[in-house]
Order: C-alpha cells, then sequence, then structure tokens
C-alpha cells in the first residue's frame, strides 16, 4: 500500500526539480519565519540590553517573564494571537487573521522571549567585565547598551539563529492563526502534518528532509560564528 | 620607540596648569561595606605634581581609595574635593583610569582607543588620527588592526594605558598596572607613565611593587587596614619611614 521507499525517491524528484508547489511553501515558511525573527531581533535586543543596564522596579519580573516564555507552547502563542485577531478580539477590525501576517505576530510572540533571554544574558555577562571601564570612560547608560550589544555581536547572531530554528520548526501557533490554506498560509511545518494525514507522504516527506536541512544549516553556522568569535578571542 | 619625544601633547595641554586640578583634597573619608569599614577616616590633602604612589599590603584599602578619588564609587562618610571642588560625575571627563586587569572592548586595537575619545566627545575625523598617535606613543601601531583581545598580556595593558592617554587627562589614575606583566612591559609602562607625567599629567598609581614604587614615585601614600599611616615625599619615606608596618613593608618584611 505505502511504499516508503517510493515516496522517498518521490519526495527527492519534488526537491531535485523544484516542484512548484514545495517551492512556494517554503518561500512563505521562510518569508513568514525571517520577517518574524527580524521584529523579534529589533524588539529582543532592546528589551535585552535595557534589562542588563538599566535599574527600575519590575526589572526582576520582566527578566523573569521572559525566560518563562521562552518555554511558551506554540499553540497557546497561537491561542492567544487568535483571540487577539478574531472578529470579536481587540484587533478584530485589522482582518488577519489566516493571513502570512498574523502567523508573523504569532511567531515573533514565540521568538522574541528567545532572543531577548539571550540578549539579556550576553549583556550581562559583557557588563559585569565592563562596567567600571565604561564608568570610567564617562558611557551614558544608552551608549553602555549600545556597546554591550556591538561586543556580543557573535552571540547574538547565535540567538537570532536559534530564534529562527524556533520559528521555522513551530506547526501549533502557524496552525491555529494561518489555517492552512493552500497557497496562502501553508508554510512547511502545517503542510507536513496535512499531507501526513491524507497519506501524501512523499510532499511531507521532501518538507521532512528540508527543514532537517534547514536545521543543519543553523547548526553548522552556529559552529562556524564560535569558531570565528574565539579566533578573535571575541567569544 | 618609547624615547622620542611624546607627539601627544598638543598646544592645548602644552599649557596644562596642575593648579587646576590640585590640591586632591580627602576630608574624614570612609567607605564600609558588608565586610566592614575598609577606608576609616582617611584625611589626605595631595599638592604634589608628581607622580603619587598608593602603597600597602593586600587588602589595605588601595584600590578603593583610588576608586573613591576617581568617583566611581561613593563614600559611606567624608568628602572629595578637586581644587576645592566637590567631586562630581563630569569630572571622570577630565579623567583617566587603567585597571589592573586590561579592560578591552571585542574590537581592533585602533576601535578601542576610537571608541573611547567618541566617548569624550572627539569628532569621528579626529579620532582615527589620534588613536593613531597613542599607538605610536605606546609602540603598538603595528597592531592598530589587531582584535585588542589577541595581545599579549603586555601589550594589552599598555593598550588600556595608551587609550587612557589619549583621552588627554589632567588626572591618570592606575591600579597595579604592572601586577602580572614581564619586566620589558613593566618598563614600557613605566616609561609612559614618567613621559606623562611630565606632560604635566597628574599620576596617582597603586602599586604594591616597593621596587616600582621606588623609580616611579614622588610622593608615598601608605596605607594599612584601610587608615592612613603615611605620606611622605618618596626619598624620605624611603630613607626612614616612620611607622614599623612601612618600614616592614619597604624592607621586605611579610606584613599582615
Amino acid at each position: 500500500m505505502l511504499d516508503l521507499s517510493d515516496a522517498f525517491d518521490a519526495a527527492l524528484r519534488l526537491i531535485a526539480g523544484l516542484d512548484p508547489q514545495l517551492v512556494e511553501i517554503i518561500l512563505l515558511s521562510l518569508q513568514v519565519t525571517l520577517s518574524a525573527v527580524a521584529i523579534a531581533a529589533l524588539i529582543g535586543f532592546t528589551l535585552g540590553g535595557m534589562l542588563a543596564v538599566y535599574r527600575f522596579p519590575g526589572r526582576g519580573f520582566l527578566a523573569a517573564l521572559l525566560n518563562a516564555l521562552m518555554g511558551l507552547p506554540p499553540v497557546v502563542a497561537g491561542l492567544a494571537v487568535y483571540l487577539l485577531l478574531s472578529n470579536a478580539g481587540p484587533l478584530g477590525v485589522l482582518q488577519l487573521l489566516y493571513t502570512p501576517q498574523a502567523m508573523i505576530i504569532a511567531q515573533v510572540i514565540l521568538v522574541t522571549p528567545i532572543v531577548a533571554a539571550l540578549a539579556r544574558q550576553t549583556c550581562e555577562d559583557l557588563l559585569e567585565e565592563y562596567r567600571e571601564q565604561l564608568r570610567s570612560l564617562g558611557a551614558s547608560p544608552s551608549a553602555i547598551v549600545m556597546t554591550l550589544l556591538w561586543d556580543g555581536r557573535y552571540r547574538l547572531v547565535t540567538a537570532i539563529l536559534a530564534g529562527f530554528g524556533r520559528g521555522i520548526a513551530e506547526v501549533g501557533a502557524v496552525m491555529i492563526v494561518g489555517g492552512n490554506i493552500d497557497h496562502v498560509t501553508r508554510t512547511m511545518t502545517t503542510a507536513i502534518a496535512l499531507e501526513t494525514s491524507k497519506g501524501n507522504i512523499s510532499l511531507a516527506l521532501a518538507l521532512g528532509m528540508i527543514l532537517l536541512a534547514i536545521a543543519l544549516t543553523i547548526n553548522v553556522a552556529l559552529m562556524g560564528i564560535r569558531r570565528i568569535a574565539s579566533h578573535f578571542a571575541y567569544a | 620607540m618609547l624615547d622620542k619625544p611624546t607627539s601627544l601633547a598638543t598646544s592645548a595641554n602644552g599649557a596644562r596648569s596642575v593648579h587646576g586640578i590640585l590640591p586632591l583634597e580627602l576630608r574624614g573619608l570612609s567607605f564600609e561595606s558588608r565586610a566592614g569599614r575598609l577606608i576609616d577616616q582617611i584625611d589626605l590633602v595631595i599638592e604634589d605634581p608628581g607622580i603619587s604612589v598608593i602603597m600597602g599590603p593586600n587588602g589595605a584599602g588601595k584600590s578603593l581609595l583610588l576608586r573613591l578619588m576617581h568617583g566611581l564609587i561613593a563614600p559611606s562618610a567624608g568628602q572629595i574635593r578637586w581644587a576645592g571642588v566637590p567631586i562630581k560625575g563630569e569630572m571622570r571627563q577630565r579623567q583617566a583610569m587603567v585597571f589592573q586587569k586590561p579592560v578591552l572592548l571585542r574590537r581592533t586595537a585602533a576601535a578601542n582607543i576610537a571608541y573611547a575619545l567618541g566617548l569624550r566627545g572627539v569628532a569621528r575625523s579626529e579620532r582615527r588620527s589620534r588613536a593613531h598617535q597613542a599607538l605610536q606613543l605606546a609602540g603598538l601601531e603595528s597592531r592598530a588592526s589587531t582584535p585588542a583581545r589577541v595581545l599579549s598580556g603586555g601589550e594589552q595593558q599598555r593598550l588600556c594605558l595608551a587609550r587612557a592617554l589619549s583621552l588627554d587627562p589632567d588626572v591618570l589614575f592606575l591600579d597595579e598596572p604592572t601586577a602580572s606583566l614581564d619586566p620589558a612591559s613593566t618598563l614600557a609602562i613605566e616609561r609612559l607613565l614618567v613621559d606623562a607625567r611630565s606632560r604635566g599629567i597628574k599620576v596617582i598609581a597603586v602599586t604594591h611593587d616597593v621596587g616600582q614604587a621606588r623609580r616611579l614615585a614622588q610622593e608615598i601614600v601608605f596605607l594599612h587596614h584601610g587608615k592612613l599611616i603615611e605620606h611622605q615625599p618618596a626619598s624620605r619615606f624611603f630613607r626612614e619611614p616612620k611607622s614599623d608596618v612601612a618600614r616592614a613593608f619597604v624592607e621586605g618584611g611579610l606584613v599582615v
């Protein structure tokens, strides 16, 4: 009935032949997750840097919240964004539900805590080393934040890659707020879930292989970045 | 390369006057932490434009006193005045400090200096040439584009000193600047300090190296257990220290 090696062959043919449906799904996934990561990096670096440098009431709570949100289940994030964007929700008028934008919003919520928590940790470690010297040189708090973010640039790239890994691999949030609509909001993960349940194993397998390849690429990139950083003693 | 006349001193500080900075007055200065009273009621007036060396055994409060003078930490009690003016944050803009362990940014040697100049409001166009001058002065010009943190320990500390000097400070603080350096690096740093002093920079350095204090100091501030024990011209201090602890320290005895 279901021959695995046939499915495998078909999957490889889909990839090798740049099957239009496959390519469309991959490109949408990348577009959604890259947009989400870009926004999350902007928010997360600012937040992480400020949490490391500024002292304000609620700082400890915010840091703890970020750490907790790192483990937020994607379906919960999806549910929250769904409620926000549904017709009855506070942002219902924007009519964003079941659009790529909705998926981006959901992934921003998933990725930002990771990026922010790693940025905060990076900046705090550096600040411990730099604090007195920067104070002696007369750096203002905002200048200190910029300095720490720049000097932590290698570790922050790894934070971005970690965030990208979480975004590209999650299925729960994009499924709920995107709806897995063909040609509109079908991503790699939602397509795998759907095609597998339909018995179209070859497309699911092809997408699975692409996801694996992406994960592998990210890890190779991480190793490369760590090596470069330690070469310059920037780690 | 360290012997050539310094080009860092521009016309602006050719006319530097220590009278604008000194005296440094400490009145009833104390600093307490959970560990107890680490600086204990210090009264001290520094007027000598030469190199002042703060000496004393480990834990005497030398580094702490230096940080208080620089305004990095606030005293628990007492006052610090520079030329009669109570210490303020802006005063650090006219001062610089070199720490025991070199603190260098994860950038090139030249960028480390340019960064400090930027914080002090030096125009971007001017930073590169001033960084270059400072590197040259410290004999590090060949290292300009080397990542600072792959330099050797001695080079790193020289870079820290070059960065401090590039800011053209009125006062330069040094906390055990040569504590773990080889003799050649120590010599290079001491030459830079003597040179800085001759350009009118007030140098205040902490060391527990008696030999270094003999080579550099015009006056000695001797601390023990957070208290000021002696404040004397260096020649007199080394010839006839007044206190037993100072005598034991100078003679190389172990003081605890």
